[in-house]
């Protein structure tokens, strides 16, 4: 890969930082906001309905610089998932039986307990999901975790914008789309995305300031092209929305179209995507075990309601799903048209 | 509702288009029926929506309707479009174009045989 840019913690942006982002947020005149979106819905506060999902950032290391990237990961950033983190997570699981493990990042396979994390979550009977760059597998060191994935059957929801090498080059740099093309085919020769189970995903995110399409459509044609043009199989297409914070909000920012993206989201407000927003059914941890009510939350430094504990150290779910969720102007990202979750589109 | 004619002395205004439901003022019946087949037209059907949209901005292009070429760049985008399908979906329009006023020219050559010796 020969694009690598510096993340904007490192260029020292005031987007680096959730409460500079929440400001440039702030500023922009949208119709409504977002809470009464909300309240016209019926749905403000939003509640939890039922916690299905555990999400946790391991940490922001990756080794890709994503021009989209919600958690502006890269090669230069520090923080990593302690390993007294890990150990509440995993006993946090235990007690809870939550049914999904979500392990996301940065690229998750760069944490150096990944490996025991996925084996532990898999004996607790949790289902596991692994949000995978597709080239952090084909590192050295990393090369054998695919199939260690497969032996615990974790489900692999991988990141390609486009079936094309130009789109996707454009969002994640330089030589990325070859190298998803040579991964996607390793995990095929596994038996991931042929059926067996071994459930293999792709998302796509819009490769600009434009919207996703339908996500069925898209999946439809996307099967017939990956496997006309590189004999590739897989299961789902994820559909979702870029999220108009940290990189892609400074890409918006360069392009002086932020106000018209969050306008064109606003716009695009649908109450049933709204009903079913992944923040209901999922909590955050973040690297450092705090907890959130999703990782763009989390990337905002916009805590969960002040009221509970707020880490993962004194979690207690009971409380947890009782809570008031934090929103923001951001959150039409997740409403806009078909919804969009870390599952694709909801509505 | 408001005008931008005053403020933006313009034959064409890109914020325009986000008030083309404002055509309902002279005549509501007309639009709302308008609007509804045009909704009908784009749906999935024996084409999909995806063909229909690269059709559309071909015709966007045929017709030089810059707020067209605006709504159908992005919607092809949306709906999973690339850009190698969208220039060539403009190129057919630009062939049929090129090729409307060439043909013509056999009237040209009808006329010279004509009017020559």
């Amino acid at each position: 890969m020969s694009r690598i840019l510096q993340t904007l913690q490192k260029r020292g942006s005031t987007l680096a930082s959730g409460a500079g982002q929440r400001a440039r947020l702030a500023e922009v005149a949208l119709p409504r906001t977002f809470e009464r979106a909300l309240e016209s819905s019926a749905l403000w506060p939003l509640r939890p309905t039922r916690t299905e999902i555990l999400q946790i950032n391991v940490g922001k290391r990756c080794n890709q610089t994503c021009g989209h990237c919600h958690v502006d990961a890269g090669p230069d950033r520090k923080e990593v998932m302690p390993r007294k983190v890990v150990e509440a997570v995993l006993a946090f699981l235990a007690r809870t039986r939550i049914p999904t493990l979500d392990i996301t990042g940065g690229a998750p396979e760069l944490h150096p307990d990944f490996r025991e994390i996925v084996v532990r979550a898999a004996r607790l009977g949790a289902h596991v999901m692994h949000r995978c760059n597709l080239t952090a597998v084909l590192l050295p060191n990393y090369a054998d975790i695919p199939a260690l994935l497969a032996e615990h059957r974790v489900e692999i929801v991988a990141s390609l914008p486009y079936f094309q090498g130009r789109e996707t080059d454009a969002q994640r740099g330089d030589g990325v789309f070859e190298e998803s093309i040579e991964s996607l085919r390793r995990l095929n020769a596994l038996g991931y995305g042929k059926g067996s189970g071994l459930a293999l995903n792709l998302v796509t995110n819009p490769v600009g300031t434009f919207l996703p399409g339908n996500q069925q459509a898209l999946e439809l044609r996307w099967k017939g092209e990956m496997r006309r043009r590189y004999g590739i199989e897989f299961d789902r297409l994820y559909t979702i929305t870029n999220i108009p914070i940290s990189r892609f909000l400074e890409f918006l920012e360069g392009r002086g179209k932020t106000d018209e993206y969050l306008t064109t989201l606003a716009n695009a407000y649908n109450p049933a995507a709204a009903a079913g927003v992944m923040c209901r059914n999922t909590l955050s941890v973040g690297w450092d075990g705090s907890l959130y009510d999703c990782d763009f939350n989390q990337m905002l430094d916009l805590p969960i309601e002040s009221t509970i504990p707020q880490t993962i150290f004194d979690a207690d779910l009971s409380l947890l799903e009782a809570r008031a969720i934090a929103v923001g102007p951001h959150c039409f990202g997740c409403t806009a048209g078909a919804g969009s979750s870390c599952g694709g589109a909801v509505a | 509702m408001s005008s931008s004619h005053a403020s933006s002395p313009h034959y064409y205004n890109a914020a325009d288009l986000g008030r083309f439901s404002e055509i309902a003022r002279g005549n509501k019946d007309l639009a709302e029926k308008f609007f509804a087949w045009y909704g009908a037209v784009f749906a999935e059907g024996a084409l999909t929506a995806r063909e229909k949209s690269l059709i559309a901005l071909a015709v966007s292009h045929a017709v030089q309707c810059p707020y067209c070429i605006d709504a159908y760049s992005k919607d092809a985008l949306e709906k999973g479009s690339n850009l190698d399908e969208m220039t060539e979906a403009v190129h057919v329009a630009a062939a049929i174009r090129g090729g409307a006023s060439l043909v013509h020219g056999v009237q040209m050559l009808n006329h010279t045989d004509d009017l020559g010796m």
